[in-house]
This record gives structure tokens, C-alpha cells and sequence, in this order.
């Protein structure tokens, strides 16, 4: 299993903070993991598709081609806005 | 300690003194505190609310300041970033440095907000008189912080 987290507009939009989801072998990526989210229907396919979206592998940024594992932590988020 | 995240208020002299209390070395310190503004994109806002996302948060400030001492010498640096709701007028952030001369202390401060701005993990919902909405990144944020890889 892996944790996936949504933040801030993601959340309010998807309407879900945080899921677990099972890591089966077509899932090697975040990249991956983000196309099988997309295809849950047409909002999740308008908000993880912007091109703006970040992503965090275990608490640290990362790119999409970032391998996922067991047991990590992923999150998806809008472009970020403190200071 | 160099990263705080916290609803409270700080207080300004306090941080301001921390960063130079018995080093005697430090010759300069530079800092930031960027306020909740009552106007943005043409619309009054009352209050903001900050989300952020609690461990990665301080991990994410902490080695923005790790990377600053790699590229400064700097005696101390630190972060203090409020989260939760906050009303126009009050500080959201305090970004301090303190080094030997004041050039490396003005760069860092610098660095350390654009990386702030770019990198951690936080989010603005602003409250105006036509509801809530989510602020969008900036683009002019993402160029600032290019130019320290330039």
C-alpha cells in the first residue's frame, strides 16, 4: 500500500485529503500513479492533469519519473503560495 | 531553533536578537517579514488562511536553510512561518540571517524567501467580499528563484 495525500485546492476539488491505494505492478512511478488517478473520471482527470501540479515523494519534491515503492508517501498539490 | 511552524504571533526583537545572542563574530544581519495585505488581484481581503503540509513543512525549510549555509558563510539562519488563520496586518513569515558582512546576509535572506516562496509546502486561501478563494502561484516567483541557478 502506498499513501497518497491531496492539499490544498486539490483536497477541496477532489474532495478527499488522503487515500491508500494498492501498489500493483503497473504502478512504477508517480507518473504512473497520476494517469491511473486521472482516469477515476473527469475532474480528477482536470485537476492532477494541470501542467502546474507539484508532487512529493516521501515528505521531499520530486519530478514525475520518480520510482515509487511500498510503503511511500506521495502527495500532489497545487503550486505553492507562503512567504 | 533555525524552522518554527506556528499559529501564534512572533515576536520580531526577540528572533532578531537570537540570531546574533553570544556570537560575537556576526557583524550584519539581514531579515524579512512579509505581512497579509489587504488587496491582491484588485479584491479587498479581510483575512487569509494558511494550510501546509505538517512534516514535510519543516524538512522543506530546514534544508532550504542547510543550502544557504552551503553557499554562505553564515553564522545562523532561521525560518518562522505561521499557518492557520491570519487577519490583514499580521506577519506571516520571518526569514533572518546573520553573517560576518552584510553582503552575504542581504543574498541569503533573498534566497532563502524565493526558495520559501518556490519550494515549501504551504498555500494561501484568501477571504474577499465575493467568498473564498485558493491564490495561484506566481510566475514572477518561479523566475526569482531561477536566477540562483543561473
Amino acid at each position: 500500500m502506498i499513501l497518497v495525500n491531496y492539499f490544498a485546492r486539490y483536497r477541496e476539488q477532489l474532495g478527499i485529503g488522503g487515500e491508500k491505494i494498492a501498489l500493483d505492478g503497473s504502478l512504477r512511478t508517480i507518473a504512473d500513479l497520476r494517469q491511473h488517478l486521472c482516469a477515476r473520471g473527469e475532474t480528477w482527470q482536470q485537476v492532477l492533469g494541470e501542467t502546474s501540479l507539484m508532487c512529493a515523494l516521501n515528505q521531499e519534491l520530486c519530478t514525475p519519473d520518480a520510482p515509487i515503492e511500498d510503503f511511500d508517501e506521495i502527495a500532489f498539490f497545487p503550486q505553492v503560495t507562503g512567504g | 531553533m533555525p524552522v518554527q511552524v506556528q499559529t501564534e504571533l512572533f515576536d520580531l526583537g526577540e528572533l532578531t536578537r537570537s540570531l546574533h545572542a553570544e556570537e560575537p563574530g556576526v557583524g550584519a544581519v539581514a531579515t524579512f517579514v512579509g505581512y497579509v495585505r489587504d488587496l491582491n488581484q484588485g479584491d479587498q481581503v479581510s483575512e487569509l488562511f494558511l494550510e501546509h503540509y505538517p512534516g514535510m513543512t519543516e524538512r522543506s525549510l530546514q534544508q532550504i536553510i542547510d543550502r544557504a549555509h552551503q553557499r554562505w558563510p553564515l553564522q545562523r539562519a532561521s525560518i518562522v512561518h505561521r499557518v492557520g488563520a491570519l487577519k490583514v496586518g499580521e506577519p506571516i513569515v520571518f526569514v533572518g540571517v546573520a553573517s560576518e558582512h552584510r553582503q552575504e546576509a542581504f543574498d541569503a535572506c533573498n534566497f532563502l524567501m524565493d526558495y520559501l516562496k518556490t519550494h515549501a509546502p504551504f498555500w494561501k486561501r484568501e477571504h474577499t467580499p465575493s467568498g473564498e478563494r485558493w491564490v495561484e502561484g506566481r510566475e514572477s516567483d518561479q523566475l526569482a528563484v531561477n536566477r540562483w541557478t543561473a
